[in-house]
């Protein structure tokens, strides 16, 4: 399968998009409106064992290796972290392991998304990156060990 | 012209807010509005001068030094003692031990009058609306001991329900420690009943006054509790610094804390002989600028008058509650009938966390979450609340912001 379009290309585009709001408001209204149409996971995966642990919104997050890349699916329960896991998704899913691993994901701080990463915030955020780095470390060294 | 020595009856809310630098600065572009003052209050200028002029002055280690600096640093540090205990009505000023803060207090507490008295089969009761903090010393004092610990239920408007607790009191029970005023719900709790009943069954009591020590008056006397805790930072003090009130004849009689510095009166490789009170608790270093300009704070609010703060803060919670009620889909959890100000909501299908997102883009601080406190959210079945309390420099005009920002959020929202 062709077309896959890389990280950064991805990145540059949502940064694109942010570009046109110039308010805070806009911003959030469109994060809104991604939370909104991120498609729903399945009640079955809504389960603890996919549970990112985060202070205050609870994440659930699945991962699905398919022709040497990832595949995430995931939720929540807060509508704005649901709105920055569409963007994360949009990113990551469908990028071969290595890419995830390495990925710096520098969009988040040009579309001034910082906060959300911040430990103060507690959201899970954080730790969803970090554990959808650890579903791509994981599968590469099933791979290797493997072949 | 000299100040009047009386308190002048009243307050005038914009006189009270110049005294806080912090109220002038901008957050998203918008004015700050500070709802966040049950998790920490902003601190006065005086306080913050307070810290200042003792590092830029007499910056010594105290209690031992001859040199000028440590005896006035030392007397500063204990004029704070002596403010303390007019604070609280304490009876003797070795009665007061200053702390990290609630949290301390309530371990120190559990590590030494607990473990020296609870015993197997033995009870501690605490009810189900405390902190995190009062109740995992507890658990691990349970624990170690297998001990039992019995939880005082909450009926549905948030109060404790006291025939309940009455019926887990047996003579098996040895602490009874529970909240004076809710964080999360704002309740306060009718301490001077829930004390008299634990003594009538031999336990001794813990109130954790984190949260009402703010808003209340406090009379460790008449309240006749064995310890009280609480927090400077709460009080428009610095932070890192607690208090532990404690009757002397318990103090002296349970085992140390923390061995080292300060604590000791000699020391030998074969035998310690440990301090006097308060001393014997306040082991190293203390907190000896925080200490001092705690005491800062304290002025502050004195001379403001707590009960004019009360009636200011009384003010804006029936204000506060009013305006809330009349959004039609957002419900306040914790209505007792008597409430420090602290108002916990939900609003129907949103999740508190972009409640607290989307007020913040507006400069507006609430808390949202569990509070630390997750047994009550797990009482009423919701993941969190959004909490706005509020303090002696809060007005209507900002609860009125904070009203058009959740019209606004509900709106971007659905």
């Amino acid at each position: 399968m062709s077309g896959y379009k890389t990280i950064e290309e991805i990145e540059k585009e949502i940064v694109e998009e942010f570009s046109l709001f110039d308010s805070w408001d806009d911003k959030y209204e469109y994060i809104i409106d991604m939370g909104k149409k991120l498609q729903p996971l399945e009640d079955e995966y809504k389960v603890d064992a996919n549970k990112v642990r985060g202070c205050q919104s609870t994440v659930w997050l699945v991962a699905e290796y398919r022709d040497g890349r990832i595949f995430f699916k995931a939720e929540s329960d807060a509508i704005i972290v649901k709105g920055l896991i569409s963007m994360l998704i949009r990113v990551l899913s469908g990028q071969s392991p290595d890419d995830i691993i390495n990925a710096k994901l520098n969009f988040i701080q040009e579309i001034g998304m910082t906060t959300h990463l911040a430990q103060t915030r507690s959201n899970g955020l954080l730790s969803m990156v970090k554990q959808m780095k650890n579903y791509a470390l994981a599968y590469k060294v099933k791979n290797s060990t493997t072949v | 012209m000299k100040e009047a020595a009386t308190i002048q009856k009243g307050i005038n809310v914009y006189a009270v807010r110049k005294q806080f630098p912090i109220l002038n600065r901008e957050v998203k572009g918008k004015p700050l509005v500070y709802f966040d003052n049950a998790a920490t209050s902003q601190k006065p200028q005086q306080v913050i001068d307070a810290l200042v002029n003792y590092y830029s002055n007499y910056n010594a280690n105290i209690h031992r030094g001859i040199h000028t600096l440590a005896e006035e640093a030392t007397a500063a540090y204990e004029a704070t003692r002596d403010a303390v205990q007019k604070f609280m009505h304490a009876a003797l000023r070795e009665e007061i031990i200053f702390t990290r803060g609630t949290t301390e207090g309530i371990n120190l507490v559990a590590y030494t009058w607990g473990r020296q008295h609870v015993k197997e089969g033995d009870e501690i009761i605490i009810s189900g609306m405390e902190h995190h903090s009062n109740i995992v010393p507890w658990q691990v004092l349970c624990g170690e001991k297998k001990a039992v610990l019995k939880i005082i239920p909450i009926t549905e408007e948030g109060e404790l329900d006291l025939e309940a607790y009455k019926k887990l009191l047996t003579s098996k029970t040895k602490i009874v420690s529970v909240v004076h005023a809710s964080n999360s719900l704002g309740t306060v709790n009718p301490v001077k009943e829930i004390i008299k009943a634990a003594h009538e069954a031999g336990a001794v009591v813990v109130i954790d006054g984190a949260q009402s020590t703010v808003h209340l008056d406090i009379d460790v006397q008449k309240m006749d509790c064995d310890f009280f805790v609480c927090s400077a930072h709460k009080l428009y003090g610095p932070t890192g610094v607690g208090v532990l009130y404690g009757k002397k004849k318990l103090l002296e009689s349970m085992p140390v804390f923390q061995g080292g510095g300060e604590m000791i009166k000699e020391v030998t490789f074969e035998k310690t002989t440990f301090n006097d009170l308060p001393y014997k608790y306040e082991a190293g270093t203390p907190n000896i600028a925080d200490v001092i300009a705690f005491k800062a704070a304290l002025d502050f609010i004195q001379k403001t008058g707590k009960e004019n703060i009360r009636l200011h803060e009384d003010e804006l919670l029936q204000y506060a509650t009013e305006q809330l009620q009349q959004i039609p889909s957002l419900k306040i959890i914790g209505t007792a009938k008597e409430k420090v100000s602290v108002v916990s909501f939900v609003i129907d299908k949103v999740h508190p966390q972009d409640i607290g997102i989307l007020l913040d883009n507006q400069g507006i601080a609430v808390r949202t979450g569990h509070h630390c406190t997750q047994p009550v959210m797990d009482r009423f079945c919701i993941p969190g609340t959004a909490r706005a309390s509020f303090a002696v420099y809060n007005t209507k005009e900002e609860i009125d912001a904070l009203i058009k920002g959740l019209h606004k959020t509900i709106k971007m929202l659905s």
